[in-house]
C-alpha cells in the first residue's frame, strides 16, 4: 500500500516529503490512489476498474500491475510485512 | 519595548549570494519585538544596502584580510552611533575575525553567538576527512595539493571524476587530468593554496540548516533537497524534505562539536542511502529564509538566545514547502550609490 507520509489529492499529485519529489497523475491513477489511501485492496481495486471502465479484465490487470510498479520504482509502496 | 539594534553582514544578494538578506526578513519576520537592523558591507553594490525593508542602516566596514584590530575599530566607532546589541556575521572568511574579537565586543556591549574558535577548525574543509573519521560521519576522502603536480597522484588516489575545491569558496567537478589542472589554476588563483581534491560522490544533494545552543543540544535542523542549481552549484530553489536520518547527521554534529549558532550541512545522498558530508559551513546558507517560512525561524531563535532567552527546540516543520529565488532589478537613484561610497554610510 501507498506509504503513510505521502500526499495526494483529488487532482492526481503526489508529493513525498522524504525525498521532495512530486509527481503529476492522470484521473484513473489519481482514483486508484484515493482507493489505495481508503485501504482497498489490489483485487477490490481492480473490480472498482472492471466496473467503471469499459475494458477487459486482461487489459486493467496489465494496467494496474504497472501502475504499481511505477510506484513501487519511485519509492511510494510501503514495505509489505 | 526597548528596540533591539542587530548587526548582519553578507548583504551581496548576487548570483551567489551572501545570506544576510534573508538572515534580515527572517529576523524582521520572527522577532517579536522592535528590531532596528545595521548592515555591515565590504562593497558598494551590495543590493542589500539598497532593499527597502532590510536594513535601517548600512556601514561599509574593512575586507577581512584588513584583520581583526581594524574590523574592531569601525564596529566600535558604529556601537557608538548605533548601540549595537548583536552582531550576526554571515560570512565563513570574516568569521575568524569576529571570533577573535568576540570576547572585546562582549566587553563594549555587543553579543555574538557563535562557534568557538575550535569548532570553527574542527569543521574547516582541509581537516574534514579527519573530522570525519574521529565523529563517525561519512565524508569523502580528500588531499590537500600545494603544486599542480601533485594532481596526477591524487587522480590516481581518488579516481576521476574528482573535485577540485578552494579551501574558502567554489568546487570543480573534473572528469581527467587536464580539466583538473585547469580547475586548480582558476581556483588557487583567486582563493590561494591548498586546493582540495576530493572523492566525487554521486547522489542526490540536500542541505541542512541547523541551530545549536552551545550546550551540544540542536534547536531547529531543516532539510532541504536542492531543485535548481546554478553553474556555481548554488541552490536557485530547494524543497524542504522529511527525513528523520539527516535531521539526526546534524544532532550528531551539534552533540559532536557542542556548535553554537547556525551552521549549514551540505550533504550528498548516495543511492545505497549513505550520507556523505560534503562540506560544513560555519554560518547560515543563503536560502535561510526557508526555515521561517517552514516553521522553524532559525535567525530569530539565535537572536533570542543570544539575548540570553530560553529557546525550546522545535519539534515539527513543514515537509514541501519550497523557496525559488529570482532576480529583481531595483531602480537606485546615483545619489545613494555616491552618498554610500563617499561616506561609507546610507
Amino acid at each position: 500500500m501507498i506509504k503513510k507520509n505521502i500526499a495526494t489529492n483529488e487532482l492526481g499529485d503526489v508529493f513525498n516529503p522524504s525525498t521532495g519529489d512530486s509527481f503529476s497523475t492522470n484521473a484513473v491513477a489519481a482514483g486508484i490512489l484515493t482507493h489505495m489511501r481508503e485501504g482497498k485492496s489490489i483485487a477490490a481495486i481492480k473490480k472498482i476498474m472492471l466496473e467503471t471502465y469499459d475494458a477487459d479484465a486482461a487489459m486493467i490487470e496489465k494496467d494496474l500491475d504497472d501502475f504499481i510498479h511505477t510506484l513501487k520504482e519511485y519509492n511510494l509502496l510501503a514495505p509489505v510485512n | 519595548m526597548k528596540q533591539i539594534v542587530v548587526a548582519i553582514t553578507g548583504l551581496n544578494a548576487i548570483d551567489s549570494p551572501g545570506p544576510g538578506v534573508a538572515v534580515a526578513r527572517a529576523i524582521r519576520e520572527g522577532f517579536e519585538r522592535p528590531v532596528r537592523i545595521i548592515g555591515l558591507a565590504y562593497e558598494n553594490l551590495e543590493p542589500g544596502i539598497y532593499m527597502e525593508g532590510i536594513c535601517d542602516k548600512t556601514y561599509q566596514i574593512s575586507y577581512p584580510a584588513a584583520g581583526p584590530e581594524i574590523l574592531f575599530s569601525h564596529l566600535k566607532a558604529i556601537h557608538e552611533k548605533e548601540g549595537l546589541d548583536l552582531i550576526i556575521p554571515n560570512f565563513d572568511s570574516e568569521i575568524p575575525n569576529f571570533i577573535a574579537l568576540s570576547d572585546r565586543l562582549h566587553s563594549i556591549g555587543i553579543r555574538t553567538f557563535m562557534p568557538t574558535a575550535e569548532m570553527f577548525a574542527a569543521r574547516d574543509k582541509q581537516r574534514l576527512y579527519a573530522f570525519g573519521l574521529e565523529h563517525g560521519f561519512k565524508v569523502p576522502r580528500d588531499q590537500l595539493i600545494n603544486h599542480v603536480g601533485a594532481l596526477e597522484s591524487a587522480g590516481q588516489t581518488l579516481g576521476y571524476p574528482l573535485v577540485v575545491k578552494g579551501k574558502f569558496y567554489e568546487a570543480v567537478v573534473a572528469h581527467t587530468l587536464e580539466q583538473a589542472q585547469k580547475a586548480f589554476f582558476a581556483i588557487s588563483g583567486k582563493w590561494g593554496l591548498p586546493i582540495i581534491v576530493q572523492e566525487f560522490i554521486p547522489g542526490t544533494e540536500i542541505n541542512i540548516a541547523a541551530l545549536g545552543d552551545g550546550s551540544g543540544n540542536t534547536i531547529s535542523a531543516i532539510p532541504m533537497k536542492k531543485l535548481y542549481i546554478t553553474d556555481k552549484g548554488k541552490a536557485w530553489a530547494g524543497i524542504t524534505i522529511e527525513d528523520d536520518v539527516l535531521i539526526q547527521l546534524a544532532q550528531k554534529f551539534i552533540k559532536a562539536t557542542q556548535w553554537r549558532g547556525g551552521f549549514e550541512l551540505e550533504v550528498m545522498r548516495h543511492s545505497s542511502g549513505d550520507s556523505y558530508i560534503m562540506e560544513i559551513n560555519p554560518r547560515f546558507p543563503a536560502w535561510i529564509y526557508l526555515t521561517a517560512g517552514a516553521g522553524q525561524n532559525q535567525p530569530a531563535s539565535l537572536v533570542k538566545m543570544a539575548l540570553g532567552e530560553n529557546v525550546k527546540a522545535f519539534t515539527e516543520y513543514d515537509a514541501g514547502k519550497l523557496f525559488i529565488r529570482y532576480a529583481w532589478d531595483m531602480i537606485v537613484d546615483v545619489s545613494r550609490f555616491q552618498h554610500f561610497t563617499a561616506t561609507g554610510e546610507l
